[in-house]
C-alpha cells in the first residue's frame, strides 16, 4: 500500500544506495585488475622496494646517449610536482595521496607504462616490473 | 525611435574603443576538444590546430611513435579522433585572420614543426636565439606559452608578450 511512510522509506533506501555507489573508490579496482592480470602471466609476488631502487637507476638511451630514469621527470619524491625533461612542462605528483585520480584508470596506466618504460629502458616493462611500480607508487 | 538610435550610437562607440580581443576576436581558436587537449597537452602546450596546415597534422599525427624523438603513441581510435579534430580545425580552415596568414605563408608546403611556419619565423625574427634556448624559463622556441601569456586562450598579440628574465632579447 502506498502510504507516506512507505514512500519515505523507499526514498531513504534510494538515497542510501546512491550514496553507497558514489563512494566506492575506483582506485582499488584499477590496480587490483592489473595485478591479477600480471599474476595470470606468471608473476608470483610483487616488490615495492625493487621498484624504488629501479626508479632512480639510470639507463643510457642508445640514440642520444642521454642518461634516463623515472626520477628524471617524476623526481624521487612522488608527492612533488615533476617536470618533463624535454619540454619543461610541469607534471602533477604521481602519488595518489597527493593526486587522488592517480592509478584509477587502467587505460591511462598502461599507456604511460608503454611510453615511459620505452623512454627509459628502450623496451616495455615486464609484468613483474609493472606490478612492482604500481605497489611502489601506491605506497608513496 | 530616437532612443533606439541613441542606444545604437552608444553601443557602436563603446565597441570601437574596446581592444580587439575584448570584441571576441581570438588570434587562433582555442582548443575545444577534450581528447585533443588531454592527450596533446600531457607533455607540452596543447598547440591549437590552427597553428599548422592540415598536411602538417597528417604528418605529425601519423608518426606519433616517433614524435620528435619521443614515443607519443595512442590507440588507433584515439589517433583517428585527434587527427580528425586537428585537420578540421587546421590553419586553412580556422577562419581567423592570423590563421589565414599562417596558411598562406606555407604556400602549399607541410612544415614538420610549428616553429618552421614561415609566418611564425618572420614574426619572431627580431629575437636573438638566446631568448629561447639559453633562457631557462623558456627553454625552446616551441614553448609558446612561456612568453605568450594568453596562448592557451588563443591570443598571441605582441602587446601581451612577456619574455621571462631581465636581459634585452632583441637582435641589434
Amino acid at each position: 500500500m502506498l502510504t507516506r511512510r512507505s514512500l519515505r522509506f523507499a526514498s531513504a533506501m534510494l538515497v542510501a544506495s546512491a550514496a553507497l555507489t558514489i563512494h566506492v573508490p575506483a582506485q582499488a579496482g584499477a590496480v587490483e585488475d592489473l595485478l591479477s592480470q600480471y599474476k595470470s602471466l606468471g608473476v608470483t609476488a610483487f616488490d615495492a622496494e625493487a621498484a624504488k631502487r629501479q626508479w632512480t637507476t639510470e639507463s643510457k638511451d642508445p640514440e642520444s646517449g642521454e642518461m634516463r630514469s623515472c626520477s628524471k621527470c617524476h623526481t624521487d619524491n612522488l608527492r612533488q610536482t615533476g617536470k618533463h625533461a624535454t619540454t619543461g612542462k610541469l607534471i602533477d605528483p604521481l602519488s595518489p595521496a597527493a593526486k587522488p585520480d592517480r592509478l584509477t584508470d587502467v587505460k591511462q596506466i598502461e599507456k604511460w607504462f608503454r611510453r615511459n618504460c620505452t623512454w627509459v629502458l628502450n623496451r616495455e616493462c615486464t609484468p613483474q616490473e609493472k606490478g612492482n611500480f604500481l605497489l611502489f607508487i601506491k605506497s608513496q | 525611435m530616437k532612443r533606439i538610435l541613441a542606444l545604437c550610437c552608444v553601443a557602436l562607440f563603446a565597441s570601437q574603443s574596446m581592444p580587439a580581443q575584448a570584441r571576441g576576436g581570438v588570434d587562433l581558436p582555442p582548443v575545444n576538444n577534450d581528447l585533443y587537449g588531454k592527450e596533446c597537452g600531457s607533455c607540452h602546450f596543447a598547440y591549437q590546430p590552427a597553428l599548422l596546415p592540415s598536411a602538417s597534422w597528417q604528418k605529425i599525427i601519423g608518426s606519433l611513435n616517433n614524435h620528435f624523438g619521443d614515443n607519443a603513441s595512442l590507440s588507433a581510435p584515439d589517433t583517428a579522433a585527434i587527427l580528425k579534430y586537428a585537420t578540421e580545425n587546421a590553419a586553412e580552415k580556422a577562419g581567423t585572420p592570423r590563421a589565414s596568414k599562417i596558411a598562406s605563408s606555407v604556400s602549399g608546403a607541410a612544415p614538420a614543426r610549428i616553429t618552421e611556419v614561415p609566418y611564425i619565423v618572420r614574426k619572431h625574427r627580431e629575437l636573438s636565439p638566446g631568448a629561447f634556448k639559453n633562457n631557462k624559463d623558456v627553454k625552446s622556441f616551441s614553448n609558446c606559452k612561456a612568453c605568450h601569456t594568453r596562448a592557451a586562450e588563443g591570443f598571441y598579440d605582441e602587446g601581451e608578450v612577456k619574455i621571462p628574465g631581465n636581459k634585452n632579447w632583441e637582435n641589434d
